[in-house]
């Protein structure tokens, strides 16, 4: 075994032992569920509803419905199915690309971000599906034979390239997350009394024993799949700013588009991350488990990815007038001093100003402050797609065909109804599946608990004095 | 006809058992497996469990993913139906491989990802309904099994290591009867 220095922070806090670790992440699922639960259950659940009432609405009249208009022919739906993609990624870096690196902290959080990405990439399907205006027609985006003289799909188009992207993402997202439950769910069957749980997770957990057969397999599935999704956070977020970056359009024709999506998709995507986790640690007493370490490594991610953005909008201005393109100039111009200048400097305080006050340890460890800031990066974030899209698109290349916009009532409730499905879904897991990668976390115990880091530091001193 | 015993050795930690292993392997006694709540690493050449050849699996799954996006493109976009789109023929495969790069990455991708994920769970049996695989439900919280089938005279020998080496409990689970092979 690796001993790990006494100068790294321990990622367990206090003295636990293996049985500890399994009363704890079990806790949910075995107690009754805190008031608070049911109060957050029922305000998302309600919104769920809202969303779904209005989403039954478009479908029944179609995306007039929306505030979407000649000019804005995409507007909130696809910022809407961006902003969400985006906040998906932090959850595949996490159990991928921390897991490649070795990061030992990634361990506590990566099964909620997992599920964080799952939720996220279905509310972005939600919009995706609709955006298409007839969505019971959405198969013919899939190259199926088809009765129309075998008319395929254009796989020259960054459209398609998304459809292929976006569902690989979903399904491997889902296959990661549910190989790694399965140990889980295995320890939760073997300790629950109730019939129905012990059947329930029974099924769940696909009869796994933890051979050391299947173990050495369960390492190798885990690193390999984190080989594989690895350049599938990438290529998603690259592949959903081609969508743009291929276009004419000035403001979107841009090669600066991939990094610049990536970097922001796992900027928002930690913010959502640290969302939630501040409310879980919180609801179930995981204080132990997510430290104010494994906080402030996580704004340490924020504010490298938020300076990355926050490089690309300057450059984005910088390029439009050293390319002296009047078209590009003008939409750079039209964002910051049109008539949707206020979107741009909201986008511009929340996602570039608001990262930087991390800089203090003071700000970065501090649980009120990083929880408000987590939500001002994703108002940011949202307005960032919304810069992107809508501004620009009202004023192109033809005067006459400029327009304004405004959200309808119903698009309103479609974004609010995946925020409240979303949360639906998030309180649902972390009541019933454990919210914690336990078994692995069982793994670093030895060298980054507490108390076993405490002891293994006066074994070392004392054996120094001895000779 | 020859009989073995069933026994299991029962750790409340990874080191002792892992030790204990080395010591019963170092005395020819063959670790049939070992049930624990978390991959012990280094064990898997004490016991003799050979390296898992998953991810060969994947690389072929692979390589037959970027088979298939390229036959499927080809097929649709070059040879069944060429659609001139925006003034961009689609004359020759070379000719729109740039395009068509996005679409073969994510069918490796898929490809290998499911189809590994698929062979992992069918390999080990892990299908929704299996029955639990772990001898002593016990392997799955905090207790590290060390599982043995021996005949009598291996298996005075076991437990005395196993004894020894910290084991907390010795349990026998009875007797399997192997038929003579003929």
């Amino acid at each position: 075994m690796h001993a790990e220095s006494e100068i790294r922070d321990p990622l367990i806090l206090g003295s636990k032992n293996y049985r500890q670790i399994t009363d704890d992440i079990i806790a949910p699922i075995e107690g009754k569920a805190a008031k608070g639960w049911y109060v957050l259950l029922t305000i998302c659940a309600l919104t769920f509803l809202w969303g779904i009432g209005c989403l039954a609405y478009t479908i029944g009249v179609g995306i007039g419905a929306w505030g979407s208009n000649n000019a804005a022919d995409w507007a909130w739906d696809i910022t809407n199915f961006v902003w969400w993609i985006g906040i998906g990624h932090a959850g595949t870096l996490i159990s991928a690309v921390l897991l490649l690196f070795r990061q030992k902290w990634r361990m506590a959080i990566n099964r909620s971000a997992e599920a964080m990405t799952i939720f996220a990439v279905l509310c972005a399907a939600i919009f995706v599906t609709l955006h298409t205006g007839r969505p019971w027609l959405d198969y013919m985006l899939f190259p199926l034979p088809n009765q129309f003289g075998s008319l395929w799909p254009n796989f020259n188009s960054p459209l398609l390239w998304d459809v292929f992207a976006v569902s690989t993402y979903a399904t491997v997202s889902i296959v990661f997350w549910y190989i790694g439950l399965i140990p889980d769910f295995a320890m939760i069957r073997d300790r629950v009394i109730k019939p129905w749980q012990k059947k329930f997770y029974g099924l769940l957990s696909f009869g796994w024993g933890g051979s050391a057969r299947h173990w050495s397999r369960f390492e190798e599935v885990s690193l390999v799949l984190a080989g594989l999704s690895t350049p599938l956070v990438f290529s998603v977020h690259s592949i959903v700013s081609f969508d743009f970056a291929t276009s004419v359009v000035p403001g979107w024709h841009t090669t600066i588009f991939p990094p610049y999506f990536v970097s922001g998709a796992v900027f928002s995507g930690f913010a959502m991350v640290l969302t939630l986790m501040l409310v879980v640690r919180k609801i179930y007493k995981l204080e132990a488990y997510l430290t104010i370490k494994h906080i402030e490594y996580m704004n340490i991610v924020i504010i490298v990815t938020g300076s990355i953005v926050g490089v690309a909008y300057l450059t984005e201005l910088f390029i439009a007038w050293y390319s002296g393109v009047e078209w590009e100039q003008y939409a750079f111009l039209n964002r910051a001093t049109g008539p949707l200048a206020w979107s741009y400097w909201a986008m511009m305080t929340c996602n570039v100003i608001s990262p930087q006050l991390f800089w203090f340890k003071k700000i970065r460890t501090s649980i009120v402050a990083t929880f408000l800031l987590s939500i001002v990066v994703n108002i940011g974030m949202w307005f960032e797609r919304f810069v992107i899209i809508v501004p620009t698109l009202l004023r192109t290349f033809l005067p006459s065909t400029w327009n304004t916009y405004t959200p309808s009532f119903i698009d309103i409730g479609i974004f609010i109804g995946t925020i409240g499905m979303f949360g639906t879904f998030f309180l649902l897991f972390s009541r019933y599946f454990p919210v914690i990668a336990q078994a692995e976390l069982k793994t670093i115990l030895k060298q980054s608990g507490e108390a076993q880091k405490k002891e293994s530091a006066n074994h070392s001193h004392a054996h120094s004095h001895a000779h | 006809m020859a009989t073995k015993q069933i026994i299991h050795g029962v750790f409340g930690d990874e080191v002792p058992m892992m030790e204990a292993c080395k010591k019963l392997r170092a005395s020819g006694i063959r670790v049939k497996d070992v049930f624990s709540p978390f991959p012990v690493h280094g064990l898997d050449p004490v016991i003799g469990v050979p390296r898992t050849r998953l991810a060969i699996c994947a690389f072929i799954y692979g390589i037959t993913g970027t088979s298939l996006a390229t036959l499927m493109m080809w097929y649709m976009q070059i040879h069944d139906w060429p659609a001139d789109i925006g003034g961009k023929p689609n004359w020759a495969y070379y000719f729109n491989i740039p395009a068509f790069i996005p679409i073969t990455f994510e069918s490796t991708v898929f490809c290998a990802a499911h189809g590994m994920a698929l062979t992992y769970l069918l390999r080990c049996w892990l299908v929704p309904g299996a029955k639990a695989k772990n001898p002593d439900p016990r392997t799955t919280d905090d207790k590290f099994l060390v599982y043995l089938e021996l005949n009598d005279e291996q298996a005075k020998k076991a437990d005395a290591i196993l004894k020894d080496n910290g084991a907390e409990e010795v349990n026998y689970k009875g007797t399997l009867y192997i038929e003579p092979a003929y």
